[in-house]
């Protein structure tokens, strides 16, 4: 089980998203994206960061680089694939997901831990999870606000794939806790090609390490191992 | 072939929230302006030669569709002129 964490020029998550896969047991290997996918990696991460300097918007370049077109092969063949953070801005850019992730309504980059609600515990991404249960996650991005139209943010609640919206302590969905103003307050979601690919705002990498921080972002990675 | 410039401006679409803008519009109204409403937009000019306005227009579209625009949040128009010599 070798999960490829693709770094592009201005990732900054890279070398966490792989410890923390390590920590829970799955390999991973760094990949520099012009080096091009392995053959035989059996997932891939698109990690957090500041991919081209966010130029024209967060994710917009790396998610025309000729590596994203083998990470969608990887997709359509059934390779689960997860984007964190600018990895979730270059997954929607790339449409492997839905929506798009746009600036925060406080026009600020925000750096603070957040409460999210599992919504649907029934992926391997929240599968260690309960539905309903709330977790405390970090978020640093200044562009998290979830925007997508009316008819396909219908389809995504219908279809269950909400995976993580932000809530208050006690799991309820309001404005105050919603931290940038996104759409039905979405923190990540799965895409159109199945459960196995997802993008979230939420850096569960950061939460991963018993030393630091505490580790309940670990079940987010587990997914890998599943 | 003929050069031409083509404009494509990209702005949010109608409904979509754009916190610049609005803190932008604050700033202005603390210089004291008197202001209804504020929106931005990208505008990103293009030298390329093709066989006719239409061709240039035409390229110009795909790269908005490709790259310059994201549909989900963004609508964009594009306008060509011929270059002078």
């Amino acid at each position: 089980m070798t999960v490829a964490v693709v770094r592009f020029g201005g990732s900054n998550c890279d070398r966490d998203t792989v410890r923390a896969l390590d920590e829970v047991g799955v390999d991973a290997d760094l990949v520099w994206h012009e080096d091009g996918l392995p053959a035989d990696v059996d997932g891939v991460v698109l990690p957090g960061g500041f991919s081209y300097g966010d130029y024209l918007r967060a994710g917009a370049m790396a998610a025309r680089a000729p590596i994203m077109s083998e990470v969608k092969a990887a997709a359509e063949a059934g390779t689960p694939v997860l984007g964190i953070c600018n990895g979730a801005q270059i997954g929607s850019e790339a449409t492997l997901a839905p929506g798009a992730f746009t600036t925060n309504e406080s026009a600020r980059f925000q750096c603070e831990h957040v409460h999210c609600r599992v919504e649907n515990a029934d992926t391997p991404w929240t599968a260690a999870y309960e539905e309903g249960e709330v977790v405390e996650l970090p978020i640093a991005h200044a562009e998290g606000r979830f925007e997508i139209g009316d008819a396909d943010l219908e389809r995504l609640e219908t279809e269950d794939r909400i995976l993580l919206r932000y809530c208050d302590e006690s799991g309820a969905v309001t404005a105050a806790a919603n931290p940038n103003g996104s759409c039905h307050a979405v923190a990540g979601v799965t895409g159109a090609l199945g459960d196995h690919v997802a993008v979230m705002m939420p850096h569960p990498e950061r939460v991963s390490l018993a030393d630091i921080d505490g580790v309940q972002g670990q079940g987010v990675l587990r997914a890998f191992a599943r | 072939m003929t050069d031409y410039t083509a404009t494509v401006t990209v702005r949010l679409k109608k409904g979509v929230l754009d916190p610049e803008a609005e803190t932008t519009q604050r700033a202005l109204e603390r210089l004291g302006f008197d202001l209804a409403d504020l929106r931005s937009a990208d505008q990103f000019e293009i030298d390329l030669e093709a066989a006719d306005a239409e061709g240039a227009a035409e390229r110009a579209t795909e790269m908005a569709e490709r790259l310059l625009a994201n549909p989900t949040i963004h609508d964009y128009d594009v306008s060509v002129v011929e270059l002078d010599e």
